[in-house]
């Protein structure tokens, strides 16, 4: 049943565009696979990060760069991004990863906010403005992204093998590991396991791929702007990551979708979505710390 | 450069100004998660609810009950916001939080965060967001007076002696008294403090209820100096956890320095370097926890 | 991966079917679309926010409801702040909805990104909101208009008559980035060139709330005239904290380089009088403003902010341009905008090539409370308009200016 239902879920992916707005979709795609890169972190080894807006912006930013000075191709640029938040990310993990808890969020919110400053501040970063224009490109040379479904497959493709990563990840030896950790760290270390380097690979991962949600974004966008290195987004992400359920493979999915939906669709009622929103946050925590997708599993398991 | 003695005392003063806000700000998250074990990411909210309150009383809420003449003036506000903000600390406490202390603790931030927004988003209906100035600084603290160095308003150093007060009077209070000591008691050991006979889960919600207070109060202090507007919450909040992280987390005394320290290093830097007035606080806090991983005041757990 | 390539190929041969042939005269699809892109619920929605959307529903009433035959409808859409959010909705708007014109628009970083994705999809902006002066120099784009004001035409005017009114010394308060820096470098400019000096400058980042560091540095610098090149809550608190620390009271003087009517409604005229800026239109200005403004007081419960009689203006020329080409199409329609005289409360301005709608700019300043009488314009009497800037002497010539389209 279980392989059936990703099935679908992957042919709905393919059909999406022809019923939803190609555009729509990209951004709720790109934001579940950030949602997913911080899962891996929050759901599977227990660290809260309130700093993962950095990785995300700060790819969105390189990203930009190199394809409008160096004029790389979209593959590349996203490549470059990647790869920078890969490198930012073991940056912060060296200077976090030992830190726990409340410090561990306090310190990753820190750097955040010199990443936002440097954001601001540097001078290809086009300031407040933000970089504007980031052409599309061809991708491979060959498939022109700005024909919008050769961008929504680029996505979706992206989207897909990120997702494949990540389960592969999180069902390996290495993810177990990761599990044993956030259930009992002390034990972990008994059994001889190296706890802050395994923590740091799966940091770095989970940066790399938030980079990737990034950099992705900012082609499907054309912008890099200073929202996407704000504490704000790096908020929006955890409250995703919980609304859909922490810890599931799927809920990172459901919560971008949720959140990222609503944002849309209620955006003509001014900030009643952020009371909205708050309000469904403040009755997810108090009922369903589980999340959307923990407590359907949990109902599933229940009624069979 | 050789800054003339004048200038760098009259920026001192200032620094002293910003830092009495924070120091205030940071006091009632200390306090708060001293004994609760959360972070209270409304505590920003919170604090605009206080500068709301004291506005509404000022300019609305005698039309709103038909009665236009009626204005509740700052020194009631000083006494009222807090009460009410206070009480609605209670209820949250009373109906939301309790039920989360069983599980971890950054479930209480994560709800926190939620009621953030919905205040925020809420007052952002109804209320310009660029702030409308608090028009009623009472009489007696208007005007400026000279200090030798600069000329300063009356009202400032009111504000910055009206929170050095409160601050040492809560340090006091917890570090000194019979009724500290139960609440230190009750941080380190709930159930011994219970079977003496003391009401824990009640001194829980009033020390909330109490930092929430102290976050209005500021409020009702800014409200004459920074204009009342929905975000001025969201924009204080970061700044303050992050004077609490340096401080060390709970401790009152730290949060008192540290809140007066950070604002005369945000001063310093307003004179010599000015764009990185608002991210020089997070360069300190990334220096020391590196250095001091539990804070300047902290213990290590 | 074989299944992903064959659907990559489907999909690309659906994407080229569904672009079809243009229609060149017309209304396109039976409806004109203008879509107010604007700030709800951020730092700028008392400026533009619902009140641009109230005053687009009246242009479009007042110039009759149809044109050729055809319905107008207004959409709007809060952008948050944010280019990306901005962006995805202008382009959701001209992919799906088909909007034919957007405007309002706050916000340079929204404004410039918008008016660059409009334009590669053929789409007309009119932008009433932003200030930034790329939007007719390095990003000018085809399609797209600076309306309303920007930041070389604001300080002329300010800058210029306080000079001229013994204000030599000149020390500048700037917000920390591009706008900020813009606003300053072109005051800084017309003091210089009429005689003035530049005392010194500081940088404040962006969202400072308390200003007194920087007044007192501006202060002790003995510069006559103190000079803020910001806009929106850092004006209106820096003001504020001026009055507060008896700044003006002890000689020097503040300038305001962009202060919208609003601004100084929540100062009061306690605080903010003799406070000079420009502006491009005050509703007791003339006949035509104060017919707007009584209309738009009675919708709306609040007396029109220069951008909200910009959005009035730039879709009600809209629609006129669209009757006179006979057609929605956007090359007419910006052809017929270029030619036309563009109506602006009784004032005639024209578009040029970059995209600059060149008009009249005003110089006021704020009333003290002696001077506004509370019975007229429902409290709303609050500037004095002191000197018309012709429009030629307040905008940026074309030579002066760097768009390639015009060159």
């Amino acid at each position: 049943m279980n392989k059936t239902f990703w099935i679908i879920l992957f042919v709905l992916g393919l059909l999406a565009p022809f019923a939803v707005y190609p555009v729509l979709m990209m951004e709720l795609l790109c934001f579940a696979l950030f949602a997913c890169a911080f899962n891996l972190l929050l759901g599977y080894s227990g660290l809260l990060s309130f700093g993962h807006a950095a990785f995300f912006g700060s790819a969105a930013y390189i990203t930009g760069f190199v394809m409008t000075q160096w004029n790389f191709g979209p593959f590349s640029g996203i490549v470059a991004g990647t790869l920078f938040a890969g490198a930012l990310g073991l940056v912060f993990g060296l200077l976090a990863i030992r830190r726990q808890g409340i410090y561990f969020a306090m310190i990753t919110l820190a750097l955040e906010q010199i990443v936002f400053f440097l954001s601001l501040k540097l001078p290809f970063t086009g300031g407040e403005d933000g970089l504007q224009g980031i052409p599309r490109g061809m991708l491979f040379g060959f498939i022109d992204l700005n024909q919008p479904l050769n961008m929504y497959y680029t996505v979706f493709a992206i989207f897909v093998a990120c997702f494949w990563l990540i389960h592969r990840t999180v069902h390996s030896p290495f993810g177990q590991v990761l599990r044993a950790i956030r259930e009992n760290e002390p034990r972990a270390i008994s059994l001889g396991y190296n706890v802050e380097r395994i923590k740091l690979l799966a940091f770095v991962l989970s940066a790399t791929l938030a980079g990737t949600a990034g950099a992705t974004k900012s082609i499907v966008f054309q912008t890099a702007s200073l929202t996407d290195v704000s504490w704000h987004t790096s908020g929006s992400v955890i409250l995703m990551t919980l609304l859909g359920g922490m810890g599931t493979l799927l809920g990172p999915i459901v919560g971008a979708f949720t959140v990222v939906g609503l944002e849309h669709e209620l955006s003509g009622i001014g900030s009643w979505v952020t009371v909205i929103i708050g309000m469904i946050f403040i009755v997810c925590v108090l009922a369903f710390r589980r999340g959307i997708v923990g407590e359907i599993g949990r109902l599933w398991k229940r009624s069979f | 450069m050789g800054l003339p003695l004048n200038a760098v005392l009259a920026q001192a003063m200032l620094g002293l100004n910003q830092g009495a806000f924070y120091a205030l700000l940071s006091l009632g998250l200390a306090v708060i998660f001293g004994l609760l074990n959360i972070i209270n990411f409304a505590h920003g909210a919170f604090y605009m609810l206080g500068a709301f309150v004291a506005l509404i009383g000022l300019t609305q809420f005698g039309g709103w009950i038909g009665e236009p003449e009626l204005q509740i003036n700052f020194w009631a506000a000083l006494v009222l916001a807090p009460l009410i903000v206070g009480l609605l600390g209670v209820l949250i406490e009373r109906t939301m939080l309790q039920r989360l202390y069983k599980f971890d603790h950054l479930y209480g931030l994560l709800l926190t965060f939620g009621v953030a927004l919905v205040l925020q988003g809420y007052f952002t209906n109804y209320y310009n967001v660029n702030g409308t100035p608090y028009p009623g600084i009472p009489a007696s603290l208007k005007g400026i007076v000279n200090l030798g160095f600069m000329y300063f308003p009356k009202y400032r150093l009111f504000a910055i002696a009206a929170s050095l007060v409160v601050c040492f009077l809560t340090w006091y209070v917890i570090e000194r008294t019979k009724i500290g000591a139960y609440l230190r008691a009750g941080t380190e050991n709930p159930n011994l403090v219970q079977a003496f006979g003391i009401n824990v889960p009640l001194m829980i919600t009033l020390t909330y209820g109490f930092g929430v207070a102290l976050a209005a109060l500021a409020g009702v202090l800014a409200a004459p100096i920074y204009s009342v507007g929905p975000l001025m919450g969201a924009n204080v909040i970061i700044t303050v956890f992050a004077v609490v992280v340096i401080g060390g987390m709970g401790s009152i005394m730290g949060s008192i320095v540290t809140g007066l320290a950070l604002g005369m290093i945000e001063g310093i830097t307003k004179v010599v370097y000015p764009p990185a007035a608002n991210t020089v606080i997070f360069f300190v806090m990334v220096i020391v926890l590196l250095v001091r991983p539990a804070g300047l005041f902290g213990r290590e757990q | 991966m074989k299944k992903l390539t064959r659907s990559l190929v489907c999909a690309a041969a659906l994407g080229l079917s569904v672009a079809g042939p243009v229609n060149a005269a017309g209304i396109s699809d039976g409806v004109v679309k203008i879509g107010v892109l604007t700030d709800m619920s951020g730092v700028y929605s008392a400026i533009g926010g619902k009140g641009s959307v109230v005053a687009a529903e009246m242009a479009v009433h007042d110039f009759g409801g149809t044109v050729l035959g055809k319905p107008i409808k207004i959409i709007a859409a809060d952008h948050q702040e944010k280019a990306d959010v901005g962006s995805a909705v202008a382009r959701e708007w001209i992919d799906r909805d088909h909007v034919d014109m957007i405007t309002d628009i706050l916000n340079s970083a929204v404004g410039i990104a918008v008016q660059k994705l409009a334009s590669e999809k053929h789409t007309i902006t009119m932008n009433t909101g932003a200030g930034s002066t790329a939007l007719t120099n390095k990003d000018c784009t085809k399609y797209g208009i600076h309306y309303l004001y920007d930041t070389y035409a604001l300080p002329v005017g300010t800058a210029t008559a306080m000079v001229k009114g013994g204000g030599k010394s000149w020390y500048f308060i700037t917000a920390d980035y591009a706008f900020g820096h813009s606003l300053q470098d072109n005051t800084a400019k017309v003091v210089k060139s009429l005689g003035g000096e530049v005392k010194g400058e500081v940088q404040a980042p962006l969202g400072t709330t308390d200003f007194s560091s920087y007044l007192i540095q501006a202060q002790s610098s003995g510069a006559q005239v103190i000079a803020l090149a910001n806009a929106g809550a850092d004006t209106i608190n820096a003001i504020k904290q001026a009055n507060e620390f008896g700044i003006v009271a002890q000689g020097q003087k503040m300038a305001g380089m962009l202060v919208f009517l609003t601004d100084v409604k929540s100062l009061g005229l306690n605080i903010a009088k003799g406070l000079q800026f420009t502006t491009s239109y005050y509703w007791d200005r003339n006949d035509a403003s104060r017919k707007f403004g009584d209309a738009f007081y009675a919708k709306f419960g609040k007396m029109p902010t220069m951008d909200q009689a910009g959005v009035y203006s730039a879709v009600l020329n809209y629609l006129r341009a669209v009757k006179a080409a006979g057609t929605d199409n956007a090359d007419a329609v910006r052809a017929e905008l270029g030619k036309m005289k563009i109506d602006f409360f009784g004032d005639t301005g024209h578009i040029r090539a970059d995209g600059l709608n060149v008009h009249d700019m005003y110089l006021v300043k704020v009333k003290s409370p002696k001077e506004s009488n509370p019975k007229h314009g429902h409290g709303w009497d609050l500037l004095q308009v002191e000197q018309t800037i012709p429009g030629d002497k307040a905008y940026m010539t074309l030579a002066q200016g760097s768009c390639p389209l015009a060159k």
